[in-house]
């Protein structure tokens, strides 16, 4: 007997309801994961909005090659490129103290370390990356400054970039020591142990084969921990000062995109001014900025891990 | 085999001198090379402790009960935590009621009832393109959305006079929720992910709906987890300073928010605040405020281990 030609059982009806009550779960589950898609677009929509209106009044030609970015004065400047000079400064500064450590931290914990030191020094690492930001910013400012203006360097002002840097930089090593890690450890023990059959060292393991076959993945967590030493707001905002400044010593204040966003919000700004809709244009700039180094990022990885899977 | 008795004069055979040397030498750059990856990996966590070891020198100096239980003052002797600490507790207890219905049910949607086609990979692509976004992104995004209630183009949403939350409570949750929803997704989908098919199979074998099967097995099993992660997030969005400055947190507060639309600080504005000002008393009054800040993460962090260890060991069979 088929299932279609039974009598219309309660016990059917009453799945049948199940269903209808299934499918209403199963929508109203799919609402909360567009919220995130809704995020996006508000994001996107924002920005774009007010940044075009911004650049209804100012060209976009003024606003990427001008050199002085004055917007908050009488004689106003809207060239950004100060703010992305000390963005780019605070970024690649970070990153050459990031990617060595991360990368040595990486290939310690995955070629070097045993299981327990592992299971003590990997949190310990991930630990660097829980501290809020404006702790950070209030070690820069009160214990790496002083130190370098009364060692180092006298003549430096109260906000210097270096600072910055090194916060920064410390800050995103368990971005790169982490991801670097999960790939060199996704590297297939076969190709380690061919090379310890044919008679290489640790070293020679690590560095030849090892690194090599993890590269992808490793130069993933290279673009994403610079991103997200664009995007860092606090320590930047406290330690590097709020002078925009066209220089790439590091010794000199700087101010970066988001400690400019920081600055106006802060201040009395009017809603509706060009002034206020600075923000908004640098905020776009920031935001295509980090997007394209995490859509590349996110590209790598995803290639890197089709290899071993 | 040494090198004289070797007929064809290759002197590079195992047991010649230049292959000696040469294993001596590969050893010592092996043995450097083991060194500096050590002290590399050292190099932050002798940084964290230093930070540590600063902010307990100067941590301590106004640490009494009035830090407690007064409100911020020009005079650093009697300025206080109570207005940031209370501002916090609001805007996270907001911040988790939102955020953990909202993530579960995206993670279940994600994992449990999505096909997997187009629209679910751009979902997820979405997601993990979302987690990395700067947070003071997020921040113009509350300051339009939820603070006045616009995207800047079309009418705001406004109720009588009040267009929006205004520099709220509500706002600064609201936007924290959205600033912390990839984190609470990502972390309950792995939960969920990590519950055996075995599980599901037995419930529907029974006769069980899928919504049955979902909420009495999948979710219990995840639900150590999913507490994990979501600790884990609160305690990142506790430590958020630049989105909620950008939705207009206040940094002099001398009252308690008493409800979801008051205006308020937030314990990392205040301690920015103090940060700000020339005096070094003010800056010891940050590091106090920076010790009660840690503290709190620390605790945070600590249940989350504890969840994990505790009740993790039931679901992991």
């Amino acid at each position: 007997m088929s299932y279609e030609s039974r009598p219309v059982s309660a016990r059917y009806s009453q799945n049948l309801r199940n269903n209808l009550g299934g499918r209403l779960i199963g929508i109203l589950l799919f609402l909360c994961a567009s919220v995130t898609v809704v995020t996006t677009i508000g994001i996107v929509a924002i920005l774009c909005i007010e940044g075009f209106s911004f650049f209804a009044e100012v060209s976009p030609i003024e606003f990427f090659t001008g050199t002085k970015w004055t917007p908050l004065f009488t004689s106003k400047g809207f060239g950004v490129l100060p703010l992305i000079s000390g963005t780019l400064l605070i970024g690649l500064g970070a990153a050459c103290v990031a990617l060595p450590l991360g990368t040595l931290t990486a290939i310690y914990l995955s070629e070097y370390a045993t299981p327990k030191i592992r299971s003590v020094l990997k949190p310990m690492v991930e630990v660097l990356s829980g501290i809020p930001t404006v702790v950070y910013g209030y070690f820069a400012l009160t214990f790496i400054s002083p130190f370098i203006k009364e060692y180092l360097y006298p003549e430096a002002g109260p906000y210097m970039a270096i600072s910055a840097i090194i916060v920064v930089g410390i800050m995103i090593v368990p971005i790169v020591a982490s991801i670097s890690d999960d790939a060199l450890r996704a590297v297939p023990r076969e190709l380690r142990e061919a090379a310890y059959g044919v008679g290489s060292s640790r070293l020679e393991v690590t560095t030849r084969v090892a690194f090599p076959a993890a590269l992808s993945g490793i130069i993933a967590s290279y673009i994403l921990a610079i991103s997200r030493a664009i995007g860092e707001t606090m320590a930047v905002t406290v330690a590097a000062g709020a002078r925009p400044n066209l220089t790439a010593n590091p010794l000199e204040a700087v101010q970066t995109m988001t400690a400019y966003i920081v600055s106006v919000s802060l201040g009395d700004t009017p809603h509706g001014t060009i002034e206020f809709k600075t923000i908004f244009a640098v905020g776009l700039t920031l935001f295509f900025m980090t997007l394209v180094m995490n859509v590349i990022s996110g590209r790598i990885t995803k290639r890197f891990r089709e290899v071993y899977d | 085999m040494s090198s004289e008795n070797n007929p064809s004069g290759v002197r590079s055979g195992l047991g010649s001198p230049d292959y000696r040397t040469n294993l001596a030498f590969r050893h010592l750059k092996g043995r450097m090379f083991y060194l500096l990856c050590l002290f590399g990996s050292l190099v932050g966590i002798l940084l964290l402790v230093t930070l540590i070891n600063d902010i307990r020198q100067d941590g301590f100096s106004y640490m009494s009960k009035h830090f407690f239980t007064n409100f911020p003052s020009r005079k650093p002797e009697i300025a206080g935590f109570h207005g940031a600490i209370m501002g916090t507790l609001w805007v996270m207890g907001i911040v988790a009621i939102t955020s953990f219905p909202i993530g579960v049910g995206a993670a279940l949607y994600l994992e449990e009832y999505a096909k997997r086609n187009k629209l679910t990979s751009l979902i997820q692509t979405n997601i993990s393109n979302l987690a990395g976004v700067p947070s003071i992104v997020f921040g113009i995004l509350g300051l339009q959305l939820f603070v006045r209630g616009t995207i800047g183009y079309g009418p705001a949403i406004c109720i009588g006079e009040q267009c929006g939350f205004g520099r709220s409570v509500m706002s600064g949750a609201l936007t924290l929720t959205l600033l912390i929803l990839p984190i609470v997704i990502v972390a309950a989908q792995e939960a969920i992910k990590s519950v055996p098919p075995s599980i599901r199979e037995a419930s529907y074998g029974v006769g069980a709906t899928k919504w049955q099967t979902v909420s009495s097995h999948v979710l219990p099993q995840a639900m150590p987890g999913i507490m994990t992660g979501m600790i884990l997030a609160l305690s990142r969005a506790i430590g958020e300073t630049a989105p909620i400055i950008m939705i207009g947190a206040l940094t002099f507060v001398a009252f308690r928010p008493e409800s979801p639309l008051d205006p308020f600080t937030a314990m990392p504005i205040q301690v920015l605040n103090w940060i700000s000002r020339p005096q070094a008393a003010f800056h010891d009054l940050a590091a106090t405020g920076i010790v009660v800040l840690l503290v709190t993460l620390l605790t945070m962090n600590t249940i989350a281990v504890l969840i994990r260890v505790k009740l993790g060991g039931s679901s992991s069979r």
